[in-house]
């Protein structure tokens, strides 16, 4: 029943906004409706509810290792959010807030989602609430990458019904009964059609790909990220890319179920490395903040593939990495937005000494810099060691290789952009032009609590979150 | 009733080739919503026993593919006020016979599947596969945004067509909710098609160079 109020508070919350007269004090339901929905999604955490095997939806374990964070860093936002619109005020926010919440109602549904079609409808419908919030900006360029996002979005998850369907025909053809919940499905298992099951694989994994950002399915997401405002950039790639990731994990635990496991293995192995080293060639390139930080998650959409591709513990370090990631571009992506509000570019041809400028935020950025590029003492140092241990201790050792190396690239390109805008001597056009930017606390507290929290996870990971995400990894992988 | 179905099914695809050859937007739009309502009766086809929930689907889809989308992508065309030509970035003959290619691929690719005796004998997957294939040529082939919307409705059409495969067996609620999204999803691609027009002054997808590494 509650996990039933976690997709239909977010969705009325939204209904309200769009309905409420108020401009100023619109942006006040982000914070209040996701408030509910984290109390709401942490008590479910706690006393876990019994999830029915033949129903559609349901709070189970899966949801339960990972919807957690996604409400958590939604939440962090919203407070941000209420801010953020503050200093926007020119702009009606009546479509931005209204979709913002639809887009944690329909989050909360697409992680809880136990039907292969109804997966498929949360997800898409995700990706179209989220279209007014990229462009905003409302400049040309803005639009630009929202239509990018639209047709490469759109077609990817055109990929993923069709697989879908090719999922579905399999279990019709081996006599199923077109129950295509993931239960039904997995206790088909071998029964399943084999040439049906390896095409849906490869649709799905394109489609629901394309929606994490795996490369070479990621050329949106560069243009996304640095074009929409910074939550907007968080709640994507925090919470829309997880939703795409346990839509992979679903279905590669049907895959395993009829017996083509290490196939599925082998394709995320691959993939995932090829993202990373994507993402960390174009890191050594990239002149932009914003867009570094969507390479970054380019990358570390990579190591959470790999993570699924080493079994169960792999499994279990990448549902960690799930958290730790989330959480640290969540402080990142708003410490990059302030920066980016008072320089008035995101490049670093344009922008430097924003030690001087913006001295707060520009020392989350380089604290989330640290963290997202795994340096203890911060959540993905622990959670990246907890996925090289997974990798050698199933033989994956060229992989670990590959993926240390790619994490090294990274660490230069990241450090690179981070250091060349937060050094040096501020230019003076960049002092001289407009209004102040005003480090409120308002700004500078949401970012500065969610590396805390980054800080907390990797330093004094509850002992909740690790059976979490063992019951989850059961669940994925029950033992035969 | 097999025969019959596959007669629309392969008007579908005669359609597919027309929308390739076609160099006027007017015509490509026209070519899209017949194709929409073909798709759309097909489920009555298939069927034996009609309840009212396929009713619904089937006119939904009908009015949705058939009527809805085209006046959209109409009334963004003329609020745009582009020109009528298509330019074509893969020119018109290329595109006719990839997607013949393509057509005669999808059918004997399709017979080395598995498939159900009662669909062996339909075409409902060659189909798919080149309504697919023709939707992917149309989408990388044109250059003004509403030609690659028209792309993307072919490419969803072909998707349906493979959903009628599984018209037994999954709940028309799934079938339902998949119309919603993308419908929607047109809607919305309208509205973007809108305000591309406003900002660059122009659909030409070529124009959007903005962003880039």
């Amino acid at each position: 029943m509650i996990s039933l109020l976690l997709i239909f508070v977010p969705l009325a919350g939204a209904a309200l906004a769009a309905a409420w007269s108020d401009n100023r004090t619109r942006p006040w339901f982000l914070p209040s409706v996701s408030l509910v929905h984290v109390v709401l999604c942490f008590r479910l955490l706690v006393v876990p509810p019994e999830v029915a095997p033949d129903a559609w939806l349901g709070f189970d374990k899966l949801a339960r290792a990972v919807l957690p964070a996604v409400s958590l860093l939604f939440f962090v936002c919203a407070c941000y959010g209420v801010s953020y619109l503050a200093v926007r005020a020119e702009r009606s926010n009546r479509v931005f807030v209204a979709a913002l919440l639809a887009v944690l109602g329909l989050l909360s549904a697409g992680h809880q989602a136990r039907h292969l079609g109804l997966l498929w409808i949360a997800t898409e419908a995700v990706t179209l609430a989220a279209v007014p919030l990229l462009h905003f900006n409302g400049t040309p360029r803005a639009f630009e990458a929202t239509w990018k996002y639209l047709l490469v979005g759109g077609t990817g998850i055109a990929l993923s019904l069709l697989g879908s369907f090719c999922l579905g025909y399999a279990s019709l053809h081996s006599g199923g009964s077109g129950d295509l919940t993931f239960a039904s499905l997995m206790a088909q298992g071998a029964g399943l059609s084999r040439p049906w099951v390896l095409i849906a694989w490869v649709l799905l994994l394109v489609g629901y790909g394309t929606k994490m950002g795996l490369a070479p399915m990621h050329t949106w997401k560069p243009d996304a990220y640095g074009e929409a405002p910074g939550i907007v950039g968080a709640i994507l790639a925090g919470g829309v890319t997880t939703v795409a990731f346990t839509a992979i994990l679903r279905v590669r635990a049907v895959v395993g179920a009829a017996g083509e496991g290490a196939l599925a293995d082998r394709t995320l192995l691959a993939i995932g490395l090829f993202s990373m080293v994507v993402a960390a060639l174009f890191l050594l390139g990239t002149r932009d903040f914003k867009r570094m930080l969507a390479y970054s998650s380019v990358e570390h959409m990579g190591i959470l593939t790999i993570g699924a591709a080493f079994g169960g513990i792999g499994l279990k370090a990448a549902l960690f990495h799930v958290w730790s990631n989330s959480l640290t571009k969540g402080a990142l992506f708003m410490s990059a937005g302030n920066i980016r509000r008072a320089a008035g570019s995101a490049s670093m041809d344009e922008v430097r000494g924003m030690a001087m400028i913006t001295p707060r935020s520009a020392a989350i950025f380089v604290a989330g810099m640290f963290a997202v590029t795994a340096c203890p003492p911060f959540g993905p140092f622990f959670s990246e060691l907890a996925l090289v241990k997974a990798g050698f201790g199933s033989g994956h050792v060229f992989a670990i290789a590959m993926l240390l190396g790619c994490l090294l690239f990274a660490f230069f390109g990241i450090t690179r952009v981070v250091f060349g805008i937060v050094d040096g001597r501020p230019r003076p056009a960049m002092r001289t032009g407009g209004k102040r930017f005003v480090e409120t606390a308002g700004v500078i507290l949401p970012p500065l609590a969610l590396l805390c929290f980054s800080l907390w996870l990797g330093l004094f990971t509850p002992p909740l979150l690790r059976e979490a995400w063992e019951a989850a990894v059961q669940q994925l992988h029950p033992a035969p | 009733m097999n025969t019959h179905l596959n007669l629309l099914i392969g008007l579908a695809m005669g359609l597919n080739l027309i929308a390739l050859g076609s160099s006027r937007l007017p015509s490509l739009i026209l070519v899209v919503s017949a194709q929409g309502m073909l798709l759309g009766v097909m489920p009555l086809l298939l069927e034996h026993d009609w309840s009212w929930m396929l009713l619904a689907v089937v006119v939904a889809t009908v009015g949705g593919k058939g009527l809805v989308i085209p006046a959209l992508l109409r009334r963004a065309m003329r609020a745009a006020n582009i020109e009528r030509e298509l330019e074509p970035l893969i020119g018109f003959v290329p595109s006719l016979l990839l997607g013949a290619g393509g057509m005669i691929a999808a059918v004997a690719f399709s017979q080395s599947l598995p498939l159900l005796p009662e669909h062996a004998g339909l075409l409902l997957v060659p189909g798919a596969m080149a309504s697919i294939l023709t939707g992917f040529i149309l989408l990388i082939g044109r250059v003004k945004a509403i030609s690659q919307v028209c792309g993307y409705l072919i490419l969803e059409n072909g998707i349906y067509l493979f959903g009628l495969l599984l018209i037994r067996s999954t709940p028309l609620m799934v079938e339902a909710g998949v119309l919603l999204d993308v419908t929607v999803g047109v809607f919305v691609i309208g509205i973007i098609v809108d305000r591309i027009q406003r900002a660059f002054d122009s659909l030409d997808t070529r124009k959007l160079t903005v962003l880039h590494e």
